[in-house]
């Protein structure tokens, strides 16, 4: 098995047959900025990863080897050519494969503008989703034309219902959860239940700062959503979001960047927590790294620390942390001092993989 | 209305087109040619050119809306320029850089 790394300044490799010995490659793309890597799961070969440099504009690069060799995008994610709002692609912020049934089909997500891109040729060639850049509603619903998360306004957390391909959600940072019925055609906020501490009006309809959604893939009427006030779950057809992060022990809190699901228990969940207290350090709790882990639809939780540096001041971003298929699954994450982080027992002890690498932006498996 | 610049030194029928430096962060699209031939009366026109020769080069330094990226410069001779409609003579350099950014 092979974790794809996206880091700051390329992508790293790590490569095991067991789960107990790892190696690290050499960097790829060195010196550029990996946003995010991900592999196809449909075909077990394609590898797309989004990258930029501190100069350069954004694009992708496509792997049909399973990571050895790469070739740009023909024709990279982008605005039109004369778009209504002018807009210009920053950066390729999330990627994720299309519905088991569309293959080659991808969606790529903007940061900034919170543009959505697709592509139909695995990766090769990319257009715009006119009905989410074009909705009547983006420029209400976007963060646009000013962006008030410090990183850039991001698209984020694209969600295909593994039974409707024409079912999807989206996340943006911010402004919200999303939900199109009809392949992105039309769009409809899906925020209900959940806190905007920082606007004025206790439940907007959208606006709100969704850190990462996830569907669970056993059961896609759950959702579960680490979000910059809280962690959430929704069972649809439900759409008032239950904050069980109420349900962290006070002293965490349930602030954090990423969530991530047991590929067999739609109960099981994992967090990262963060600092959210006063100035927002995003690092971890009181100097002190922990996931947690959920077992009963988040309930309950429990700190799972044995291994873990006692001190560390880390960040774990919403991409850098993800499950394996593995029985018991493995847990990775990585983290903005550089470090690579894995559980081959659910999260109950932690072995380092990977030191001194630049700062992590995405770890997946390939 | 500038003057028009004067031609730089050198032999105006000594080369076939412009021109062009590139930076190192675009030689992957090169070959890792530092210095290419491209055709175009002005800017955009030799940067379109360049995509002909070296596709996709030209989306990494301007954007979808044909305007060029924050932390890229061309100079034309001695004059850096933002606007791609700058017109060129054939005996005219064209140098592309990556500003000073990053960290």
């Amino acid at each position: 098995m092979k974790l794809l790394v996206g880091t700051r300044k390329g992508l790293w490799s790590l490569s095991s047959d067991d789960r107990q010995g790892w190696s690290v490659g050499e960097p790829q793309f060195f010196g550029q900025i990996i946003q995010h890597a991900v592999a196809d799961p449909r075909d077990g070969r394609t590898v797309l990863a989004a990258t930029s440099t501190g100069h350069l504009g954004p694009t992708v690069m496509r792997s049909t080897d399973h990571g050895e060799t790469w070739a740009e995008a023909s024709k990279p994610p982008a605005f039109a050519a004369g778009d209504r709002l002018d807009r210009a692609l920053k950066t390729v912020f999330w990627l994720t494969p299309g519905h088991p049934d569309e293959s080659g089909s991808w969606y790529a997500g903007g940061a900034s503008p919170q543009g959505l891109f697709r592509s139909d040729d695995g990766g090769d060639t990319w257009d715009p989703v006119s009905g989410w850049n074009d909705h009547p509603m983006w420029e209400t619903w976007c963060e646009w034309p000013e962006e008030n998360t410090p990183d850039g306004s991001m698209l984020h957390s694209v969600i295909i219902d593994p039974r409707d391909s024409d079912h999807l959600y989206i996340g943006l940072s911010g402004g919200g959860v999303f939900e199109t019925t009809d392949g992105g055609s039309d769009w409809a906020p899906l925020n209900k239940g959940v806190a905007a501490d920082f606007f004025p009006d206790l439940a907007p309809e959208f606006g709100h700062d969704p850190h990462t959604v996830r569907m669970h893939p056993a059961m896609p009427d759950r959702l579960y959503q680490q979000n910059h006030c809280g962690i959430y779950r929704l069972d649809r057809p439900e759409t008032t979001w239950t904050r069980i992060g109420d349900n962290m022990p006070r002293s965490i809190g349930d602030i954090g960047f990423p969530i991530e699901l047991h590929p067999r228990q739609p109960d099981t969940a994992w967090v990262f927590p963060m600092d959210g207290t006063e100035v927002w350090p995003r690092t971890c709790v009181d100097g002190r790294p922990a996931a947690y882990v959920t077992r009963d639809g988040g309930a309950t939780w429990a700190p799972q620390t044995n291994g873990l540096p006692e001190r560390a001041w880390f960040t774990v971003k919403r991409q850098a942390m993800t499950t394996d298929a593995g029985d018991p699954v493995g847990v990775y994450f990585g983290t903005t001092s550089g470090e690579v982080w894995a559980s081959a027992d659910e999260g109950a002890s932690w072995t380092n993989l990977a030191r001194h690498l630049p700062e992590i932006y995405s770890v997946e498996m390939a | 209305m500038d003057e028009p610049r004067p031609a730089p030194a050198g032999d105006l029928l000594r080369r076939d087109g412009v021109n062009v430096r590139i930076p190192t962060p675009l030689r992957s699209y090169t070959a890792q040619q530092s210095v290419v031939d491209a055709h175009g009366s002005t800017v955009a026109e030799v940067l379109d050119d360049l995509d002909r020769q070296f596709p996709g080069i030209t989306f990494r330094m301007v954007d979808e809306q044909g305007r060029l990226r924050k932390h890229m410069k061309i100079w034309v001779g001695e004059d850096a320029v933002r606007d791609l409609s700058t017109p060129l003579r054939e005996s005219d350099e064209v140098t592309i850089m990556q500003a000073l950014s990053g960290g």
